[in-house]
Parts: structure tokens; C-alpha cells; sequence
């Protein structure tokens, strides 16, 4: 732009050359003096481009850098590393997997209190790298044996300065205990060696695994379904009968009928639980009859029975294929499992259950109050102080800090509203509370306030956009106003609402502060919709992956461990909210295509 | 539009009050007349006998209208002959488009509109107290300014006077929308093409579409607030052949800057100022030989 300004300058200075002398003179020198005048760099416009382009490259390198960063660490949690055997110089060995290394400029003190082959070692190494020495953050598991998940290890203290792969390091993965790593020995049945050596007792385990993972299944299958619908069954009849006494005193005679139903119930269930108890201790037996003898890199044994084996692998030996195969069926027991060990291991489905949920649920709530709010803010009502104030309120509404939104839904909620509910209709259960303490109805009641005033501001502009021309020729067709409100504008605004309701749900899914006060849990035995009736269960508090994630990272004991995890879910949680947005964008599209706008 | 009006009325004022007074009395000589007016005084409308003899679909009585404190229309009083053409003209700002808002009471959705007098549509009154005025705008049809096809179908926006009256019935929805549309001469382009968004249409047809929606509830009146000003030439000539083939089976009120216009399609012809009725006859008459000098001053383009 600038060097076409330039040019036309200089025909502004050279056309006049030309003219013959006289009145055209003055004009001639003037054109001549202002050429000379340096445009201000302001003037040109220039450096304020670079300056609007470099703000905008800046929010963009930032964001591919987050989301960069989160999906690099998030993919990476579940690839199969190799196992490294660190022979130190004291003597002492770790089998591990390396989870993170890095460079430390050692204390002056450390080179000397060092053994002298370590600290000869540790000198080369620093002349090599400028002063720098090299250590490693190793999974070393193992936490039955040596009471530790990490350790550390620096270059220098190694025999041979490298770590080794030994061929028969296999990682176990386990329902307690965190990982093992150590080397395959004996497979025992009933305690008595059945097979030996290496290769002989992994072939032993890959054969014998599978059967063990089905009959753990069934057993999860049997102690969380039937038995749920047992006790539920035991619980509704002791609740009726408590009803009844609530209703009609002790000793009426409807008393005297639930409590005889409730000792049939009580009775028929016992045997029940028993047959339960007994298939699933005849199950549980089953899979401590076989066990692995492990040898660890400090020749100390242990056994490992196959029903505490979630997954095994001999980590130097697998083939690319295998990683795969390993990987997916990692990420398929994240996605599709419940957690263990603290939450750190295992899966997060009932987290994504409940973060999905309660965004739906949020949006069905929140949806439809705020635009009706809007219609009447924008159709109805009379602009004036009041609707100005109202306004005002709605947009402060949306500054509010979120955990205010939580303690409001906690007292207001939990506490009036479902403590009122609980006395009404829930007594029989009292004093714990059904509804009047945290749960998912409350929490997607909370975050739906949360979310009101983006609705209600988007929706409203929406509104605004709406030709009022539009109105004028439905009202001229003899409509009436909620008619032309109804045919004309709503139609009209959706993909307006559209976008309004999907920068609720992405708010409303990524908030964690208040979710903490209302219902959201460490851990969620059941979840909120499941076959029991009335299947859906709105009072029952719920895991959701932004407190997940915090929960992992922060509050747990092996937070190590648990840090890669802590990725992974951050990936699930965009992943999800993204998901989320798609479909709400798809519906937009879908909307606007139908009002597409060419005019002439 | 108000504010228009205010700044073109300073100007005479001053110079009806440097010349002198006589407003009444200067009836004869067309300057002072229009002085006269711009300085508040009420001057009778001169309306030709012509109009006595036909039979007024709509009667305008004594029509005053205020904006807030703003006057806009002063004490019009005037038939509008059925199964006719009528055309509004006058300089910006003199309430044609006012008027014509005023008779299916498209005013009462501005809150500052006050109004006085009424109007008889078939012997009915429009501003009574009991008057629905929904009821009461389903008997008229309005074309806008600028086209304002609804974000649904052709079809859809065709039938849509019928639809809010709870018409379910497919057949006689199809059948309207064939008549409207072939009333409004855009059946032969769209008929292929029923279902697809009224938006995808060229601007003329979209406007050929709105006069099918404001026919389609067969209305008594038809009005029509300047319906090319945003056409080209070509789309403005097939819209003055459409009122002409519409003349004769509705009566139609239609507001025009465009003096061409008026004179081409419409029967009769009302020429207003500053909110005032100035000259009301039959098109020829009016733009060949007005009684008032004023109207051939504004016709032949010497004012306004």
C-alpha cells in the first residue's frame, strides 16, 4: 500500500514539470515541498499492522502451544516405554521405566562426599557438559517391596555409565500396589510350581491370563449389578416400612404389613446374598489358585496370583504391533472402566458419564429459561431505566466468580430447596439426606445459573439482528405477536441462540470450583443413570473430568504416577467439550442453511 | 423523519412571515399557499368533484397523528375508490408513508404515535375502541419499501397470512399460493421451486413474493409503501405491470417518490405536504392540468 502511495507522489511531482510558467508556478513549488515531507511511520499505517498481527500471532502461538503441549502429554501417557536397568555404584539396582530426564548443575559439596570412581565419572561428564550433569526420574514400582513408586538416578553413579535392557523385565500392571517390574521365574498353581524359566512361564501366563480376566469381569460384574439390585430391593423395603411408621405409627396395622414385607424381602435376599457371596468368593478363589514368581532386579521374589494382573508385558521384547495393541487397550480401559488405586490408575468412564450429563442437562435448563428471558428483555418489555438496570445486572451476572455460584447452589439448592424436598417426600430416609445435600440436579441447576447470562446476552443480540422489517410484514399480515415472535424471529435468531448455547456449554463443561461444592466427587460408586429404577437418578452425586483432574494431580498419594494421567484427562476433557461444540456447531449449520441470506 | 420535516419548515416560516401575513387569503398564488402552510395554518384540501361519484373502499376522517410532541398529519380527509389505484406523492417527510402505516395501524407499535380522527375501512372503523387489530390487518395487505421475505419457503411465505389463521388444509394452502403467485405473476418462475428458501431470490422476485403474501389473504385494501424504490428498472417495471393487471380486483393505496410511477399506474392521484392533503383528483387531471398551482410547482419538479 505505502509503495503505491509512493508512486503517486511522484507523479504529483513530476507532471507539473511540464506546465509553462505563471499562475500554475505556486501550485508547482507547493506540490514539490510536500513531496519532501516524510510520512510519519504512524501515517503509514505499517507499524500499527505488525503490532494488531503480532497481538493476534501471539494468542495463537499460545494456544497451539496448550493445546501442543496437552496433546503430545496426553497421547504420550499410554505408549509402552522400555524397561532400564541402572546398575549403580554402591551396589545398588533399579529396573524401571525412565518418565522424565534432566540436566542439574551439581553442588560444589556433592562431587565430595562422592565415592571416588563416582565422583571421577562425575567430573568427566561435567567437562564434557558444561558443568551440567544428567539425572533421571525412574519408575522403579515395586511399592510392596521397597515402599517407593520413583527414584532418582544420575549418569554418574552407573557402572558402565549406560543403562542396560534387560530382555526379561516385564512391567505388570496390577489392581493394588501400583506397577512391578521384575522378571518372570515360576508360574504356581495351588502354590506348587507348575513351570520355570523365563520364556516357559510367559507363554504359561498369556495362555492362562485371558480365562482370568473373564472370570474378574464376571466377578465386577457380580458385585456391582447384583448385588446392587439386591441391596436396592432390601433398602426400598426398609424405607417403605419406615414410611409406614412415619405415616401411621408404630404398630398400625399398614406398619405391621411393610414390616412383614420387608422381613419376606429380608429373608428371600439373605439366601440370595449368600449364593452371591459364595459364587464370587468361588470366583475370587479361582483366580488366586495361579500365581507368577517374580525375581526383582534386587533378587527378591515375589508372587503375584493372575487375578491381580491387569496386564503384563515384557516391555523390551514387544514388537511395534504389540505397543500398538498395548496402547489401544490402555486408552479403550481409560475410556471405558472405572478408576482405581485413588483414582490414578484405571478409567474415567463414569467422569466422562458425568461430565456429559451434566452439560446436557445444564444446557436443557438453561437454554430455554434464558431465551424466553431475552424474548421478553428485547420483545416485550418497554425500554427504560429498569429493563436498562436489568440488563446491567444480567452482564455484572456474568463477572460473578464461579465459586460464588457453588456456595449459592449449595445453601440455596441443597440445603432449602432439597432439604424442603427431603422432609416432603424422602422422610423415610431421613436423617441422610436424598436430595438435600449435593448431587447432579443441583450441579447442573448451579452451572445452568452460571451459564444464564451468555444465553441471555447472546440470545438477545440475536434478537436485535432480526430485521424489523421482518416483524412489520408478519404484523401486517395480521400476526399476532407471540405468531410473529414464534414463526418469524426465533427461526430467525436460532443460529444466534445456537452460538449463545454453545459458549454455555463450553463454560458450563470446563467449570470445576463450584461442581466441588454441588455434587461433584472423588469417586461415584454408582452412576447417575443406570438399570435400576427410576434409572435416572438426579439426586446421586457424580464424577466429572475437570474435578478428575484436579483430584489426580493434586490430591492423590503417588502424584507422580498420577501426573500423566493428569494430561490424558485434560486431553479427554477437551476432546469432550469439542465434541460437545461440534454437534451444537453442526446443528447451527444445519439451522442456518435454512435461513441462508443473498439477498440481491 | 420528523426532523426532516422540522428543518424544511423553518425556511419558509421565516420567509411567509418577511412577506407578510394573508395566509388564507393567498389561496390563489401557489408560493403563499405552501408559505402559509409551513407557518401552521389550516388550508382546505382541494378535492375534485371526480371522487364524489366513486365508491370509497376506505374513508379517511379528519386524520391527525403526532409522533410525541410532533405533529405529522393534519386533519386528512379522504376517500380511497374501490377496485382503484391510488398513488401519495409529495416532497420526504410530508407522511404519505405515515398515513398509509396509519391505516392498518402498523403506528401503534412505535409508542410516542398519538392519534385523532378515524377511518372507515368498508364502514368499519379502524381506530374504534373495540377494533381487533389483528383482525383488522388480515383484511388488508402490505407491501414494504424493501422486500421482507421471511426466512422460510416460498410456499411457506406465501401461505403465511393463512397459516397464523390456523389454515391446515394442504389442498386450499396450494391452491392460494398458486393464485397469488400467479396473481403476482412470479408463478411461471417459481413453480418448480416451491420448497426452496424465499432468501435465494433475486430482489424483484422477492418482491413480486411479498405482493403474493399480501393478496393471498384476498384483501380489501392493498397497500403499498414506495414498492421499487429498491429495484432495478427492469424489476420495476414488471412490479407497475403487476398493479396494473392487479386494478380492477383490488383497491390499492401505494405511496411513490416516483412521479413517472404515479402517473403510469395509478387511477387517482394525492398530492401532500408537511402532513396536509393539498390536491386529491384523478391522475390525469392531476398531473395535467392540477387546480392548485402548487401541485404542477411540485409535479414538474419546481419544488420538493
Amino acid at each position: 500500500m505505502s509503495s503505491r502511495a509512493v508512486t503517486t507522489r511522484s507523479e504529483a511531482t513530476a507532471r507539473p514539470a511540464g506546465t509553462p510558467p505563471g499562475r500554475l508556478d505556486h501550485g508547482v513549488r507547493q506540490r514539490t515541498r510536500r513531496s519532501r515531507v516524510v510520512t510519519s511511520m504512524l501515517a503509514q499505517g505499517e507499524p500499527l499492522m505488525w503490532l494488531t498481527g503480532g497481538g493476534l500471532v501471539l494468542c495463537c502461538v499460545m494456544i497451539v502451544g496448550l493445546l501442543g503441549l496437552v496433546f503430545y502429554e496426553g497421547f504420550r501417557t499410554f505408549w509402552p516405554q522400555p524397561v532400564e536397568s541402572f546398575e549403580l555404584v554402591d551396589g545398588q539396582t533399579y529396573w524401571g521405566e525412565v518418565s522424565r530426564s534432566e540436566e542439574f548443575s551439581p553442588e560444589p559439596s556433592l562431587l565430595e562426599n562422592l565415592d571416588p570412581a563416582a565422583a571421577e565419572a562425575a567430573r568427566a561428564e561435567m567437562a564434557e557438559h558444561e558443568g551440567e550433569l544428567r539425572r533421571h526420574l525412574v519408575r522403579t514400582g515395586n511399592f510392596d517391596l521397597t515402599s517407593e513408586h520413583f527414584n532418582w538416578v544420575s549418569d554418574y553413579e552407573l557402572v558402565d555409565g549406560q543403562p542396560t535392557r534387560p530382555e526379561w523385565a516385564i512391567v505388570i500392571e496390577r489392581l493394588s500396589w501400583g506397577r512391578f517390574y521384575g522378571q518372570p521365574v515360576a508360574f504356581l498353581e495351588d502354590g506348587d510350581v507348575v513351570v520355570e524359566g523365563a520364556d516357559a512361564v510367559w507363554d504359561r501366563y498369556r495362555a492362562e491370563h485371558p480365562v482370568v480376566r473373564d472370570r474378574y469381569d464376571r466377578m465386577r460384574h457380580l458385585e456391582t449389578h447384583a448385588m446392587a439390585r439386591l441391596n436396592h430391593r432390601v433398602e426400598q423395603a426398609r424405607l417403605e416400612r419406615r414410611q409406614a411408621e412415619l405415616d401411621h405409627g408404630l404398630d398400625s396395622p399398614e406398619w405391621r404389613a411393610a414390616d412383614a414385607a420387608a422381613r419376606q424381602v429380608e429373608e428371600e435376599t439373605a439366601q440370595q446374598f449368600a449364593d452371591l457371596t459364595d459364587e464370587i468368593e468361588a470366583l475370587r478363589a479361582e483366580n488366586a489358585r495361579q500365581a507368577m514368581r517374580l525375581e526383582t532386579a534386587t533378587g527378591q521374589t515375589a508372587e503375584i496370583s493372575l487375578g491381580e494382573i491387569v496386564r503384563a508385558y515384557p516391555a523390551n521384547q514387544v514388537s511395534t504391533w504389540d505397543k500398538i495393541s498395548l496402547y489401544a487397550s490402555r486408552w479403550s480401559e481409560f475410556l471405558t472402566d472405572e478408576p482405581r488405586e485413588a483414582n490414578s490408575e484405571g478409567g474415567v468412564y463414569p467422569a466422562i458419564f458425568g461430565t456429559v450429563v451434566m452439560t446436557l442437562i445444564m444446557s436443557l435448563l438453561v437454554v430455554p429459561f434464558g431465551v424466553l428471558a431475552a424474548l421478553y428483555l428485547r420483545e416485550y418489555a418497554k425500554a427504560g431505566t429498569m429493563v436498562s438496570a436489568v440488563r446491567i445486572s444480567i452482564n455484572n451476572l456474568a463477572g460473578v466468580p464461579s465459586i460464588v455460584f457453588g456456595v449459592f447452589g449449595l445453601g440455596f439448592f441443597s440445603y432449602i430447596i432439597g432439604g424442603a424436598m427431603d422432609q416432603a417426600f424422602f422422610a423415610a430416609k431421613l436423617p441422610s439426606p436424598t436430595y438435600g445435600t449435593g448431587g447432579l440436579l443441583w450441579a447442573s441447576l448451579t452451572l445452568a445459573l452460571l451459564t444464564l447470562p451468555v444465553v441471555i446476552v447472546a440470545t438477545e443480540e440475536a434478537l436485535a439482528a432480526v430485521p424489523n422489517s421482518m416483524r412489520e410484514g408478519s404484523y401486517a399480515c395480521g400476526a399476532s405477536k407471540w405468531q410473529t415472535i414464534q414463526r418469524i424471529v426465533l427461526p430467525r435468531a436460532m443460529p444466534g441462540i445456537m452460538t449463545g448455547t454453545i459458549l454455555a456449554m463450553a463454560r458450563g463443561a470446563g467449570e470445576v470450583a463450584p461442581l466441588m461444592l454441588v455434587g461433584a466427587v472423588k469417586l461415584a460408586p454408582e452412576l447417575p443413570i443406570d438399570g435400576i429404577p427410576p434409572f435416572i437418578h438426579p439426586e446421586r452425586s457424580f464424577m466429572h473430568l475437570g474435578f478428575h483432574i484436579y483430584d489426580l494431580g493434586f490430591q492423590s498419594q503417588n502424584s507422580e504416577a498420577a501426573k500423566p494421567m493428569v494430561f490424558t484427562t485434560t486431553l479427554l476433557l477437551i476432546l469432550i467439550i469439542t465434541g460437545l461444540n461440534l454437534a451444537a456447531i453442526w446443528l447451527r449449520t444445519r439451522l442456518r442453511r435454512k435461513f441462508v441470506a443473498n439477498q440481491f | 423523519m420528523s426532523q426532516q420535516k422540522e428543518t424544511s419548515m423553518e425556511q419558509p416560516a421565516m420567509r411567509a412571515e418577511a412577506g407578510g401575513q394573508g395566509h388564507a387569503a393567498a389561496a390563489g398564488k401557489g408560493e403563499s399557499r405552501l408559505e402559509a402552510i409551513a407557518a401552521g395554518a389550516t388550508i382546505e384540501a382541494d378535492i375534485h368533484p371526480e371522487l364524489r361519484a366513486e365508491d370509497a373502499v376506505l374513508e379517511i376522517q379528519d386524520f391527525n397523528l403526532w409522533y410525541g410532541d410532533k405533529q405529522a398529519l393534519y386533519d386528512i380527509a379522504m376517500p380511497v375508490p374501490r377496485g382503484k389505484v391510488t398513488a401519495l406523492i409529495g416532497p420526504s417527510g410530508c407522511g404519505k408513508s405515515t398515513l398509509l402505516r396509519s391505516v392498518n395501524r402498523l403506528n401503534d407499535l412505535i409508542d410516542s404515535v398519538r392519534i385523532e380522527g378515524d377511518m372507515l375501512l368498508n364502514g368499519d372503523s379502524i381506530y374504534g375502541r373495540s377494533v381487533d387489530v389483528i383482525e383488522l390487518r388480515r383484511r388488508m395487505g402490505m407491501v414494504f419499501q424493501k422486500s421482507n421475505p421471511f426466512p422460510m419457503s416460498i410456499f411457506e411465505n406465501v401461505v403465511y397470512p393463512l397459516r397464523i389463521d390456523g389454515e391446515g388444509n394442504r389442498n386450499v394452502l396450494k391452491e392460494v399460493c398458486e393464485r397469488s403467485l400467479k396473481g403476482s405473476a412470479l408463478w411461471e418462475e417459481v413453480q418448480d421451486r416451491l420448497g426452496d428458501s424465499a432468501l435465494g431470490m433475486s430482489g424483484g422476485q422477492q418482491q413480486r413474493l411479498c405482493i403474493a403474501r399480501a393478496i393471498a389473504a384476498e384483501p380489501e385494501v392493498l397497500l403499498m409503501d414506495e414498492p421499487c424504490s429498491a429495484l432495478d428498472p427492469i424489476a420495476t417495471s414488471k412490479i407497475e405491470e403487476l398493479i396494473t393487471d392487479l386494478r380492477g380486483e383490488y383497491s390499492i393505496l401505494i405511496v411513490t417518490h416516483n412521479m413517472q410511477q404515479a402517473s403510469r399506474v395509478s387511477d387517482y392521484t394525492a398530492f401532500m405536504y408537511l402532513g396536509r392533503l393539498i390536491e386529491y383528483g384523478p391522475t390525469a387531471e392531476i398531473f395535467t392540468n392540477p387546480h392548485l398551482k402548487e401541485t404542477e410547482d411540485y409535479i414538474t419538479g419546481r419544488f420538493g
